[in-house]
């Protein structure tokens, strides 16, 4: 008995001295991150992953609005529009013990835009970044950029310190040839500390128990596996070798939701789908027409609109698992209203018919559209739908399908007519749209617009958002550029995607819409 | 002998040179690794400086050259995805495949052989007939769909083997081995049975037709009026003169299953060279595909080397008539 009582108190100590609860995640998804350092990449897979170790200044949570996080307060200079003021989290320590200080925001807001940084375009209106003192930082703009802060939310900060005593300051590059040590080693702030690192097999991260939040998370330990497979990683998790899987294959969502012990969230993504098609006199290169730019013709993208049964692709393609809208815009963006995202019910072939022909087409015409079709959810399958659509009113549409990696090129290069992209918008705010997709394709702007749209008055409008710091007029400005967007149809768009996580019943995880699921908010049901 | 590998050894410098050629020319339709390199907030200009420090946009022959260059020097340059010297990924990863080879071989050779000798001893009987319908299955069911299969039956349904991965290993020297632990054993079992089972039903049809073939012959025959042993007869004549062909086709085999593992690694998330391949596609990762489309030809030459020699060792007609010439 006595035996029996002190064998009971030994391991009620060994008890005292866990943690109050010990909880490991193991947490799949279909690739790994693809390097340590927080500066080297702009991928969201990456980012993801990162988060768990490196931390930002302000994050992004799953409604989609600002929080603070390394930074307590941000705000603009009373006296000077073009300086962003961030007062730093105090008593904060890096995993090696290290104190954090002004000096490690400014060293890492310099790495993040270094020449060689992935992440330089999002501090491309920063001017120089100073230490006032131990706890505050300026941030001198070129000029009033009032939504700055927005750009930060995936802007990691490193060590001073450590990464100049690891000869880490410059960022590693694609195509060097020399080893960086930020690559394979991690000095963070944030609530877990790297563990081991086998590169797409498992990532094992411990907690930080000396991390500055006052809620401990109730997840101990993860375990990162990367499975590639769409039908194994379900497998995996069917077998109960994974407990959280963050890419589930829209097909597997309703099986997995009626499966016993086993939980799915879904929640919208911050991806919208579109299709773009190319403005402009000159003909197109794949179509019948060849003395003229169909297209070119509201009444033929007024057509092609009605067309396209958004419903049926998001019933049928999707499985219900995406948001049909009519604006390119995901709805926690800024400028995102109902009325823009309305699109029509169902197709209505017998108008789009009479407006071909009032634009001189009764016959339709042909036309080649690219697609991805290893990029986005069921990417190819959304482009074949819409073949059929178009095939309704007479326009023929030849679909070339290929990997994204031969896709972009295209869009890169002006060479489609007509493309299939998904769009991200990870400043939550329109302007990122617009710059991107919209504005006229010069110089900064307009990257990702092939299509040869330009209107120089919106292009001015578009300029003017950057910095214009009254905020009411800034949105009217937006509202107004949508307007103008939507009236001329520069953009086709379909449907806002939709995320999946699937777990066991006793975790719960809500969909973050950036994809950024972060396990240190994995509630553990008792 | 020595003539004769070394003639070999210079045939295979020419047939590694082609495969280079031929693997660079694809290349340039597989993608353009800058597009997967820079994410959305990349500006046009990015591109460009990028595509310039990458070399992409010296004419073909330059590349071809400084790859050339760089290889015979062992140098395969940093892999644009992981952002590792390639040479070492390849080597990291290799362990995981060869074991995972290995134990698929060895599967399909004793399991190939005793099935191919029994059906043609008993061509008859039920269970020889049996068998070689089942071998059809093993013949035409496509790769991924017997792995998918089996995960779904021993991990998902019954729980007894895991689905993926290669559970814990231990490291000798530079060798991380699977072989030691209860979970890396258990792991193996499946990706090696799924990416066995084709050669499996080869060798086995291969034996099975040889050997009926080498018992109608008439020094079997002869054997049999001496009143020799079935045993003897069996193993000791019959099954030796099939062994030429068995061991070509299981040579050549065991290079296809290292070159091919690509299926079974990349269904059961097999962390060796195969996957890594698979993922670097995805994004035209090139100094990893060129690394390892070298290593695979590299594979194929010393492989069939190997076979040659081993022609020697079994047939002994060859050797005389190599004596003679």
């Amino acid at each position: 008995m006595r035996k029996l009582l002190i064998t009971a108190s030994v391991l009620a100590l060994g008890l005292a001295v866990m943690p109050a609860s010990a909880e490991t995640i193991r947490w799949a998804r279909n690739s790994d991150a693809l390097t340590l350092d927080p500066h080297s990449q702009n991928q969201g897979t990456t980012h993801t992953f990162v988060h768990h170790i490196y931390e930002t200044l302000v994050d992004r949570d799953v409604e989609g609005s600002l929080q603070p996080r390394l930074a307590t307060e941000w705000k603009v200079k009373e006296d000077d529009p073009t300086v962003w003021v961030f007062k730093i989290r105090e008593g904060v320590k890096f995993h090696d013990g290290s104190d954090f200080t002004a000096e490690d925001v400014v060293f890492s807001l310099d790495r993040a835009r270094s020449e060689k940084s992935n992440l330089k375009q999002l501090h491309s209106a920063v001017e120089s970044v100073t230490a006032v003192d131990d706890y505050t930082v300026e941030v001198k703009m070129t000029g009033p950029s009032p939504l700055y802060p927005n750009n930060l939310t995936n802007t990691f900060i490193m060590d001073k310190g450590w990464t100049e005593k690891n000869n880490a300051v410059e960022v590693q590059q694609a195509g060097s040839t020399d080893d960086n040590y930020a690559v394979r080693n991690t000095n963070g702030t944030g609530p877990y500390i790297l563990e081991s690192r086998d590169p797409d097999v498992r990532s094992v991260l411990k907690i930080n128990a000396n991390h500055w939040a006052e809620k401990k998370p109730d997840i101990t330990e993860i375990i990162y596996l990367p499975i590639a497979d769409n039908a194994t990683r379900v497998a995996a998790l069917l077998s109960g070798e994974v407990d959280l899987v963050q890419d589930v294959p829209v097909q597997d969502v309703e099986r997995l939701a009626n499966t016993a012990g086993i939980n799915v969230e879904t929640g919208p993504e911050n991806r919208f789908i579109y299709f773009g098609y190319r403005f402009g006199d000159a003909p197109l290169k794949s179509s019948n027409v060849t003395d003229k730019n169909p297209i070119n013709d509201p009444r033929v993208r007024e057509a092609m609109h009605l067309a396209i049964d958004r419903n049926a692709i998001q019933k049928v393609v999707m499985r219900g698992q995406s948001i049909p809208t009519g604006v390119a815009n995901p709805p926690f963006v800024n400028g995102w209203t109902p009325e823009l995202a309305a699109y029509p019910e169902k197709a209505d072939v017998a108008r789009a018919k009479e407006l071909l022909a009032e634009a001189g087409y009764p016959d339709g015409f042909s036309i080649t559209l690219d697609t991805p079709n290893n990029r986005y959810v069921n990417d190819e399958a959304i482009s074949q739908a819409v073949v059929g659509m178009l095939g309704q009113i007479g326009i023929k549409v030849t679909l070339a399908s290929r990997p994204i990696a031969q896709h972009s090129p295209l869009i890169q290069n002006s060479e489609t007519d007509f493309y299939l992209l998904g769009w991200g918008v990870p400043t939550f705010d329109s302007a990122y749209t617009f710059n991107d997709l919209i504005h006229t394709k010069a110089g900064h702007f307009g990257a990702y617009n092939p299509s040869g749209y330009t209107n120089p008055e919106l292009d001015k409008q578009i300029e003017s958002l950057a910095t214009e710091i009254d905020l009411d007029k800034r949105n009217a400005t937006i509202a107004e550029i949508w307007k103008k967007v939507q009236e001329d149809r520069v953009l086709l768009p379909i449907h806002v995607q939709v995320l999946a996580y699937a777990m066991k019943d006793k975790f719960s995880l809500a969909v973050h819409p950036e994809n950024q699921p972060r396990m240190y908010e994995v509630t553990v049901n008792k | 002998m020595l003539a004769f590998i070394l003639r070999r050894l210079a045939q295979s410098i020419v047939v590694m040179a082609v495969v280079a050629l031929i693997a660079f020319m694809l290349f340039r339709y597989v993608g353009d690794p800058v597009a997967s390199l820079l994410g959305q907030d990349s500006r046009l200009q990015d591109f460009e400086e990028l595509r310039e420090r990458l070399g992409l946009n010296d004419p073909f022959y330059v590349q071809f050259g400084r790859f050339i260059a760089n290889a015979v020097q062992g140098e395969f340059g940093i892999s644009y995805r992981l952002q590792q010297p390639v040479s070492e990924l390849i080597l990291s990863r290799l362990p995981a495949t060869i074991e995972l080879a290995f134990a698929s071989a060895i599967i399909a050779l004793v399991f190939g052989l005793s099935l191919g000798v029994f059906t043609a001893l008993k061509p008859r009987s039920f269970a020889a007939g049996l068998i070689m319908t089942l071998s059809l299955v093993g013949v035409s069911l496509p790769t991924f769909l017997i792995g998918i299969g089996l995960i779904y039956v021993f991990a998902v349904e019954l729980q007894w083997l895991p689905s993926f991965g290669r559970g814990d290993v231990v490291r000798i020297g530079s060798w991380d081995t699977g072989l030691l632990t209860s979970t890396g054993i258990r792991s193996l079992i499946l990706p090696a049975i799924t990416l066995s089972l084709f050669q499996l039903t080869l060798i086995m049809r291969l034996v099975r037709a040889e050997m009926l073939e080498v018992l109608r012959q008439d020094y079997i025959r002869f054997a049999r009026a001496r009143g020799l042993s079935n045993r003897a007869i069996n193993f000791g004549h019959a099954l030796k003169n099939t062994m030429v062909p068995v061991i070509t086709i299981t040579g050549l085999q065991l290079g296809s299953v290292i070159a091919f593992s690509i299926v079974t690694e990349t269904v059961f998330q097999w962390p060796g060279v195969g996957s890594l391949f698979i993922n670097s596609v995805q994004v035209v990762d090139v100094p990893v595909m060129a690394a390892y489309l070298m290593f695979i030809a590299f594979v194929f030459v010393v492989i069939n080397l190997i076979v040659d020699i081993l022609y020697f060792a079994v047939d002994p007609r060859l050797r005389i008539g190599s004596g003679r010439r």
